[in-house]
C-alpha cells in the first residue's frame, strides 16, 4: 500500500486530541475517515515509506507492505520506538528473523537548549560570528580572509 | 468548498520551510530577534518534527570539516567542492558554510544526537568529511531546538506557501493556504527566508507504479523554493546542475557507508571495475578528470558507460568488502564472528536509519550483504543544491569572504531585497548536506535580522493584490466544482486536468526531451527546443488544473512549482553549449567540456511578460 492500516487495531485516535498518523505524515497522506473512524493512506503511490506513521501510531495499527511494483511479497520490517532507542524486527521472505536495536538520542525528550550552553561572544549583528561562536566551534576564533 | 477566511499574520522575519535549513534559521533568528525586540514566524507545509528531507532520519552527517583537529582547512573543503562540481562553485559561499558547520554539529551533539565515537572518544569518520551517527531521530532533535527557540505559538504547520508577497522590488512576505481548514494565510514580513527544499518528481522516476513515491529525495520536495524565488524576480544560478545519485537499485538505499566506510568496490556483471578499466575516459574531462577524489558525476559517467555497453547489472560488492574487513581477525574465530556481526548491524542500521524501503527489499529478496552483492544504478535527476547538484538562487556572500561582485549587503540575501535563501534554496554552494544546510540557515537568519535592524523597511500592502492572489490560489477548486458533474467519471473531463496527470505529463516531457532515465540522460538543442514547446502547452493548461479538496489543491500547486523548475532547467542546459557534468546530463550535440564555459549560467524571469533572461557570470576565486 505502502503504509496500510489494520482495521481491527485502528481506533481513530479517539482518545487523543488529534489523529497521530494524520498529524505526522510529511506528505499529507494519512487521513481519518470520519464515518468509519479509521485512518487510511490516500495516495500510496506517493508514500516514501518513511515509517513516521508506523512509529507514531499508539496502537501499532500501521504497517508497511513494500512497493508492489518492485518488491517481492513476504517481508516485514517493524519498528518499536522508545524515548531513547529503536528496536527493529526484520522478517525475510524465507521466514528468517533478525533483530537490531539502535540508540536514537542521548538526552531526555524536550531538553534541547538552543545555545547548547555556549555563550554569545559578540552582540555585533554585523559580525560573521553566530550566537554560539566561537565557543561552539571549539576554536578561539572564526576563519576569515580579512585579518 | 469555502468560504475561505483570510488570516493575516504580521511578523518581522518569516521563515518559510521546516527542514534543516529552516530549523537552523529558527535557532539563530530567535536569539538576535529577542535582542532587538523582533518577531520571528516559521511556516511549514508539514509537521516540524518530521518535515523536510531528514524526516525519516539519516545514517551520517556528510559535512564536518573538523577544523579544530587541524586535519582540514576551510580551503581544503572549498577545493574539494569546486573540483567535484567541475569548477562551478561560489567559493565564498562554500567557505562560509565550511567555517560554521562544525559549530552546528557540536550543537546537534549537545541537543542529543548520538554521534559514533571511537575508543578514544573521537568522532568516527565515514570518510574525510563525513561522520557516522545513530540518526533515526536526527530531525526530531533538531526540530526540538528550533521549537524551544521560537516557541510553538510562532510555528504554523500544515500551511502550503504558494507565492511571495511583493512590495515593488522588495519581498514583503508570503501567501498560502491551510491544507486542513478553509483558511487563506497572508504572512506580512519585513524579511523572508526561503528554505523549502529542492525538487523531486520533475523527471519521470524509474518506478512509476506504487514505487513512484520511492524517490531518492523525498517526494514532498516539490520545487517550492525555486518557484518562490523565481516569481519574486530573484536571479537564479546553476539551474542546469541537476544531481543524479547512484544508489542501491530501486529502493535507493545509501551507498556512502559502503564506498567510504567499508571501502567496497562496484563491479559490472563480468567482474570488471569501471573505476579501473575506464581511467582513460577521465582524460576527456580535464582538468577535473584527474582530481582526487574523482568528481561524483564522473564516477557516475564511468558506470553509465558500462551500463550503456550492456555490461550490467552493476553490483556493490558488499560480500567482498565485509569479508575483507573481517579478514584481519581470521586467526581468532571468536573475534572474526563478532566483527562480522558488528559489520552486519552497521550495514542494516545504515538503511533502517534513512531508507527503510531498502531494508524491506533486502529482506524480500533474501539478501544477506555479507554473502551476496547488491545491484546499484543511476537514479533519475533531482534538483538539490545542498548535495552534489547546485541549483538555487544567486545570493550575496559574507563581507569578509566574498569578492565585491558577490557581495551586496547581507549574507545569503538574494538579488531581491528582503528575500534570503538557505539549504536547497541557495545555489552554487553544493555539498552542504544536512549539517551545512542548518549552518547556512543560521547564517542567512543572522543576515536577515541584520537587514531588518539596519534598513527597517516600511512596506506597503495592496489589498487588491492580496485578493487576487487568494482567488488565484483557490482557482483549481473552482474549476473542479464548475465541471466535475458533467461526466460520469470526474477523472476524465475535457475542461480540466487533475494534478496527477499534469505531473505525469511534465515528467514525460522532461524524461524524453531533457535527458531523463529513458533517454540515458542524453539531450541536445533540438530535443530541448521541442521540450520547451511542450512545456509551453503545459504552462497554458496549468490554468485548467482542478482540485476536489484541499489536499489535491496542494498537489496542483506543487506541480506548478515543479513546472517552473523544469523550465529553468531546460533553458539553462540549452544555454550552456558544452557537456560539463557527463554523469548528470550529456549534450549529444556538444559532447565535450569547453574551458570557455567555466562560468556560471544565471537567469531571471519576468512574470509580467513570461520571459526569461539567461546570461553568464564570472567565477571569482577567493583563495
Amino acid at each position: 500500500m505502502p503504509s496500510f492500516v489494520i482495521v481491527d487495531k485502528c481506533d481513530g485516535c479517539k482518545a487523543l486530541d488529534k489523529t497521530a498518523c494524520q498529524y505526522i505524515c510529511p506528505n499529507d497522506l494519512m487521513v481519518l475517515n470520519k464515518e468509519t473512524m479509521k485512518a487510511y493512506n490516500r495516495e500510496p503511490e506517493l508514500c516514501w515509506e518513511c515509517y513516521n506513521c508506523v512509529k507514531i501510531c499508539p496502537n501499532q495499527a500501521i504497517e508497511v507492505r513494500g512497493y508492489a511494483d518492485f518488491v517481492p511479497l513476504g517481508a516485514q520490517v517493524t519498528p518499536m520506538r522508545s524515548s531513547d532507542s529503536i528496536m527493529w524486527t526484520v522478517k525475510f521472505r524465507n521466514g528468517e528473523l533478525k533483530r537490531f536495536k539502535f540508540p536514537i538520542r542521548t538526552t531526555p525528550e524536550g531538553s534541547a537548549v538552543p545555545d547548547g550552553g555556549w555563550e554569545t561572544a559578540t552582540d555585533d549583528i554585523s559580525s560573521p560570528l553566530l550566537f554560539t561562536e566561537p565557543g561552539s566551534l571549539k576554536m578561539d576564533s572564526l576563519f576569515t580572509l580579512n585579518k | 468548498m469555502g468560504p475561505f477566511e483570510t488570516v493575516e499574520v504580521n511578523t518581522d522575519l518569516l521563515i518559510v520551510g521546516g527542514g534543516m535549513a529552516a530549523c537552523g534559521a529558527a535557532v539563530e533568528a530567535a536569539y538576535w530577534a529577542k535582542k532587538y525586540g523582533l518577531k520571528v514566524t516559521l511556516v511549514d507545509k508539514a509537521a516540524l518534527d518530521r518535515s523536510g528531507a531528514v524526516a525519516m532520519g539519516l545514517s551520517a552527517i556528510n559535512l564536518y570539516v573538523d577544523l579544530n583537529s587541524g586535519k582540514n582547512t576551510v580551503k581544503d573543503y572549498v577545493d574539494y567542492v569546486r573540483n567535484d562540481l567541475m569548477g562551478i562553485t561560489r567559493e565564498d559561499l562554500v567557505a562560509n558554510i565550511a567555517r560554521h558547520v562544525d559549530s552546528t554539529v557540536h550543537l546537534f551533539e549537545k541537543w542529543g544526537l548520538p554521534i559514533w565515537k571511537d575508543e578514544n572518544g573521537n568522532y568516527v569518520h565515514e570518510g574525510r568529511w563525513q561522520l557516522m551517527i545513530n540518526g533515526e531521530s536526527y530531525k526530531v532533535v533538531v526540530a526540538e531546538a528550533a521549537k524551544n527557540a521560537l516557541g510553538i505559538e510562532n510555528i504554523y504547520e500544515r500551511i502550503f506557501i504558494v507565492e511571495p508577497l511583493m512590495d515593488g522590488d522588495r519581498c514583503a512576505g508570503a501567501v498560502g493556504f491551510s491544507v486542513r481548514e478553509n483558511k487563506f494565510y497572508v504572512f506580512k514580513a519585513k524579511a523572508t527566508l526561503v528554505a523549502m527544499g529542492g525538487a523531486v518528481h520533475v523527471f519521470r522516476p524509474r518506478s512509476t507504479g506504487e514505487g513512484l513515491g520511492r524517490a531518492w529525495y523525498p517526494p514532498w520536495n516539490s520545487g517550492s523554493s525555486a518557484y518562490f524565488t523565481i516569481m519574486a524576480g530573484a536571479e537564479m544560478t546553476c539551474q542546469e546542475v541537476r544531481f543524479i545519485p547512484v544508489r542501491f537499485k530501486d529502493a535507493y538505499g545509501p551507498v556512502g557507508a559502503w564506498f567510504l566506510l567499508f571501502k567496497s568496490r562496484a563491479t559490472n556483471a563480468f567482474g570488471g571495475d569501471y573505476m579501473v578499466e575506464r581511467t582513460d575516459e577521465l582524460e576527456k574531462w580535464l582538468p577535473y578528470g584527474k582530481v582526487k577524489p574523482i568528481p561524483a558525476n564522473l564516477r557516475n559517467w564511468l558506470g553509465m558507460l558500462d551500463t550503456m555497453e550492456g555490461k550490467g547489472p552493476i553490483y556493490m560488492r558488499t560480500e567482498e568488502a565485509i569479508q575483507k574487513i573481517a579478514e584481519q581477525y581470521k586467526d581468532d574465530p571468536k573475534a572474526y564472528k563478532k566483527k562480522i556481526k558488528e559489520l552486519e548491524e552497521e550495514a542494516w542500521e545504515d538503511f533502517l536509519d534513512m531508507t527503510i524501503s531498502q531494508a524491506i527489499l533486502w529482506a524480500a529478496t533474501n539478501t544477506f550483504p555479507e554473502q551476496a552483492p547488491s545491484e546499484i544504478a543511476a537514479a533519475e535527476p533531482y534538483f538539490i543544491g545542498s548535495h552534489s547538484g547546485a541549483s538555487g538562487a544567486w545570493v550575496s556572500g559574507p563581507k569578509d569572504l566574498a569578492p565585491a561582485e558577490y557581495f551586496w549587503g547581507y549574507p545569503n540575501m538574494s538579488t531581491v531585497k528582503g528575500l534570503f535563501c538557505a539549504g536547497d534554496a541557495s545555489g552554487a554552494s553544493s555539498h552542504k548536506f544536512s549539517s551545512g544546510s542548518h549552518a547556512e540557515g543560521r547564517i542567512a537568519a543572522k543576515g536577515a535580522i541584520e537587514y531588518i535592524v539596519k534598513e527597517n523597511p516600511q512596506l506597503n500592502y495592496d489589498a487588491n493584490q492580496i485578493e487576487e492572489l487568494k482567488k488565484k490560489v483557490y482557482k483549481p477548486l473552482e474549476v473542479y466544482e464548475a465541471h466535475y458533474k458533467e461526466t460520469t467519471d470526474p477523472d476524465i473531463n475535457p475542461n480540466y486536468i487533475r494534478p496527477k496527470m499534469f505531473m505525469f505529463r511534465l515528467q514525460k516531457i522532461m524524461d524524453e526531451y531533457a535527458g531523463g532515465v529513458s533517454s540515458q540522460f542524453k539531450t541536445s538543442k533540438p530535443l530541448l527546443e521541442k521540450g520547451l514547446q511542450l512545456l509551453q502547452f503545459l504552462k497554458e493548461d496549468s490554468e485548467k488544473l482542478a482540485a476536489a479538496d484541499l489536499h489535491e489543491l496542494m498537489r496542483c500547486w506543487e506541480n506548478i512549482h515543479r513546472m517552473y523548475q523544469a523550465e529553468a532547467h531546460v533553458r539553462a542546459i540549452l544555454f550552456r553549449e558544452e557537456t560539463r557534468w557527463p554523469g548528470y546530463y550529456f549534450r549529444a550535440d556538444k559532447p565535450s567540456i569547453d574551458p570557455n564555459w567555466e562560468k556560471f549560467v544565471n537567469m531571471t524571469y519576468d512574470r509580467k511578460t513570461d520571459t526569461w533572461n539567461v546570461f553568464t557570470r564570472d567565477i571569482i576565486h577567493i583563495f
